[in-house]
């Protein structure tokens, strides 16, 4: 019998994998995806928040723990856990050497996130690479590596690990178990069953575009917790940020993003604006926007610019649809084109002038506008226009296990003994709510590595014990 | 809207608003727009390499860009492993091979004269019948001229088989050739989207940082100074030091060249030289190394991870490596053998496969040298304007 199963084959179950052979136990790793498909969520990540006292390799100035703590707070909104959280942001100030061990390399913050200099380490090549040296060096390690291979349910001997079950019916037993399989975000039915039909009879879900891996369908979530499994986060929400409608089903990632919103003005299929496109920068409302554009009809809108703001935002995979006048734009995005023209014509009389900078909150703003754009306003009058259709598209759930500060999977408020859980099934004790960049893989490393070496020690226990 | 893969399939199959200038924009450049669009819009290979910064500095790539993209990739591999984008994904991104495509056309399409572009098209076939026609033009000589391949040992006295000014006089005309074919089709590629605005006082310092980059091979370093990919995700320095060892070599022998023709014109001091003289030394470690560079290359080449590069040209890029490993080969058994009565036989071999390497210089992989010199320059340079775009935050 092996010591440690990890179910998962992300960032968190890797790090898990690995620490856990490091303790000396011996491990297999399940993943539910093919190889190629391998490492979850994690293949899209770019970065680690990281608190650091003093400039490092790729980190420039500083970024204590207190102000950590105080940007999850506000992006929370204080749903979270002081005590797990600082112990994840205390962890991201020491796990950087670890990684690096493994294979992971880091470079400067990328062209377009000098705001992320001093906060987020990024991974060189992304979160792929991450991927690709962590399962490098748990092979060296003598990990064995399941791939396709997906769990049903766990069997238990009340709150004790027993053994997972996979699809196919076949039983791996272990000393312990680490849970990384992530949120349940594409499953598509759940997230149906979560928003059921809105007041149009529309169901929203349907229309919803999954940013990541198609492998995160919640099937040992969902168990766990109908089996007793203390869980934490609102099953309900799910960070949601506006895309590209044209972005594939799943796994869209970075690229899909559409950054010219604050620069112009966004509509629905009425072709009228219905939310300040210049509230803030995109960065800090992209996410908003994701559940403003679900409560359109449709679950549809278009980022509508002229001329003037190409090259002001970073270029976008998709092409935008380009017309000479907006009642053409109209007709080729299939908006109704008086309405269009009309919302475009009100929205120029409304804007004061001033001197635009899209590099600040400038003054530039509209009077008299309903909904107002408080920043970037700008008459929309410079052909080439261009259209972007914007949809909804689903990072990741907030629904997880309950934990501690010891990885635990929780029954009726008490520890299983050799259960336990880290990354996106766990975020929830942390992140209730929001998101900041690079913030998952800091929980996911941390809970990793603890639950990792907390399952290898119950191995070592329970060896000792039968010897 | 209820499928969201549909108009995926069409607009990424089709590149769109390409300009009038650029109508003639092939089918490989139109996959490397495609896949470079997505790149910039990800970014997440900015550490690896001069490529992906380079393309920042771009928002359209048009033919001229993709050229220069196109020469100043080195081929690594790592962005290929690293790529979330990479097949089985729908959007099938692989940057080594779609610029290795590109790359070749380039090659052929700056070729001087033009029509002799044609010989990349099938480049392994290329260099095969160069060198056939190097080996047979020297062989027949050396029957011609002493009327036997054998003959009575003769102190290593090359010249005593071929005359001094006929080997000049034929070595000379081809490498001039070649040099001037191999200028021009550089300076045709150079004068592409140079990016303006770079101040004078800048281009000292592009000039060095080119050269440094092109002496250390700098982008085989992977950005860590752990290597580029072969066979596998794993990172290895292997390939950069093979080639060191292929292009020093190389480059001791044409040293070993340039003694003796210092030697014989200005000293009037006349081959054979002792084996402990500077022509040999430079000539028999440069063999050495280009026995030991190319061996490497080409090991590593039947490893190589099938997604990397373009297998298409594998006929180009191991033809060349053959081509140099019998180059240095020849020459060394010609070294060893020099002072017996195969010397005529070996020297026409040895000559004959010079003469193929110095066919093809224009027409084959030596190229890829002179062309991707020119594109570190042209980051160099450009890297040092100032950026003409001010994208916001993302």
């Amino acid at each position: 019998m092996i010591d440690v199963l990890v179910i998962g084959g992300g960032n968190a179950a890797l790090c898990a994998a690995i620490s856990a052979r490091e303790a000396g136990a011996s491990v297999m790793l399940l993943e539910a995806s093919p190889r190629e498909w391998r490492g979850g969520n994690s293949q899209h990540t770019r970065n680690l928040r990281c608190m650091h006292d003093e400039p490092q390799d790729v980190l420039v100035g500083s970024y204590p723990e207190e102000e950590y703590w105080q940007d999850l707070l506000k992006v929370t909104g204080g749903i979270t856990n002081e005590y797990l959280a600082r112990m994840v942001i205390r962890q991201s100030s020491t796990c950087r050497p670890w990684m690096r061990k493994h294979g992971v390399r880091f470079q400067n913050s990328l062209s377009g996130t000098l705001h992320l200099a001093r906060t987020n380490a990024f991974f060189m090549g992304g979160g792929k690479a991450l991927v690709n040296a962590y399962y490098n060096s748990a092979e060296a390690l003598g990990v064995e590596i399941r791939y396709d291979t997906p769990v049903a349910r766990i069997e238990r001997d009340g709150d004790t690990f027993i053994a997972a079950i996979l699809e196919d019916g076949r039983r791996i037993e272990a000393a312990s178990c680490v849970l990384a399989a992530g949120g349940f975000e594409s499953n598509r039915e759940w997230l149906d069953e979560v928003w059921g039909e809105n007041d149009n009879g529309e169901r929203p879900a349907l229309e919803f575009l999954i940013r990541g891996t198609k492998f995160n369908r919640g099937v040992l979530l969902r168990h766990m917790i109908d089996t007793g499994a203390d869980s934490v986060g609102d099953p309900t929400q799910s960070h949601m940020v506006a895309i590209d409608a044209r972005a594939p089903l799943y796994d869209g990632g970075i690229c899909t993003r559409i950054d010219c919103v604050p620069l112009g003005i966004v509509v629905n299929r009425e072709g009228k604006r219905f939310y300040d496109e210049g509230e803030d920068f995109w960065p800090k409302r992209y996410a908003i926007w994701g559940r403003l554009v679900a409560q359109q009809a449709g679950q549809i809108s278009w980022s509508i610019i002229d001329q003037k703001a190409i090259g002001r935002f970073m270029p976008p995979v998709f092409p935008g649809t380009t017309a000479d006048t907006i009642e053409e734009l109209a007709i080729k995005l299939g908006l109704p084109s008086q309405q269009l023209a009309q919302t475009v014509e009100n929205y120029n009389a409304s804007c004061v002038g001033g001197n635009f900078d899209h590099t600040a909150l400038d003054g530039c703003h509209t009077a008299g506008l309903t909904p107002p754009k408080t920043h970037w306003a700008s008459s929309i009058d410079q052909p080439p226009f261009y259209g972007f259709p914007l949809k909804p598209g689903v990072t990741f759930t907030y629904l997880g296990l309950k934990t501690d500060d010891t990885a635990a999977v929780r029954f009726n408020d008490s520890p299983s003994a050799n259960l336990f859980v880290a990354g996106e099934m766990m975020a929830g004790n942390i992140l209730g709510k929001g998101y900041t960049g690079g913030i998952g893989m800091a929980i996911g490393t941390a809970f990793g590595r603890i639950a990792g070496t907390n399952a290898a020690a119950y191995a070592a226990q329970r060896k000792q014990i039968a010897a | 809207m209820t499928t969201q893969e549909t108009d995926w399939q069409t607009l990424s199959r089709t590149t769109p608003e390409v300009p009038e200038a650029v109508a003639t924009i092939l089918e490989y450049e139109a996959e490397a727009q495609r896949i470079l669009t997505i790149c910039n819009s990800c970014r997440y290979c900015e550490g690896f390499c001069a490529v992906f910064p380079a393309m920042t500095r771009r928002l359209d790539f048009l033919k001229d860009d993709v050229h220069y993209l196109a020469n100043l990739c080195h081929n690594c591999g790592a962005c290929l492993h690293a790529c979330q984008y990479a097949a089985p994904h729908e959007f099938e991104v692989n940057i080594p091979r779609t610029l290795a495509q590109v790359r070749a056309k380039t090659y052929s399409e700056y070729a001087w004269p033009e029509a002799f572009g044609r010989l990349y098209d099938r480049n392994g076939l290329t260099v095969a019948l160069a060198t056939a026609v190097g080996l047979s033009l020297f062989l027949l000589l050396t029957v011609a001229m002493n009327g036997s391949l054998l003959h009575a040992p003769l102190a290593g006295d090359f010249y005593a088989i071929f005359p001094h000014n006929l080997l000049v006089g034929m070595f000379g005309i081809v490498f001039t050739y070649a040099a001037i074919a191999l200028g021009v089709g550089v300076s045709r590629f150079w004068r592409g989207s140079l990016k303006s605005g770079t101040k004078a006082s800048s281009m000292s310092g592009a000039a060095s940082e080119a050269i440094g980059n092109v002496l250390s091979l700098k982008y085989l370093d992977g950005g860590h100074g752990e290597g580029c990919n072969e066979a596998s995700s794993r990172y290895t320095l292997w390939r950069r030091r093979f080639h060191h060892m292929t292009f020093y070599g190389f480059l001791l022998c044409f040293a070993a060249t340039s003694v003796a023709t210092v030697y014989h014109y200005m000293l009037n001091w006349h081959a054979p030289y002792p084996f402990f003289s500077l022509p040999v030394a430079l000539g028999t470690l440069g063999g050495i190394s280009l026995i030991a560079g190319p061996a490497g290359l080409l090991w590593l080449n039947f490893k190589r991870h099938p997604d990397h590069g373009d297998q298409a040209q594998r006929g180009m890029d191991r033809g060349f490596i053959v081509l140099l490993l019998f180059v240095s080969l020849t020459g060394l058994l010609l070294l060893a053998l020099r002072d017996t009565q195969w010397m005529g036989a070996l020297l026409a071999i040895h000559l004959g496969f010079v003469m193929g390497l110095f066919l093809t210089m224009p027409y084959g992989k030596f190229a890829h040298g002179f062309y991707r010199s020119a594109a570190l320059l042209k980051n160099a340079i450009e890297k040092r304007a100032p950026s003409s775009i001010n994208l916001g935050s993302d």
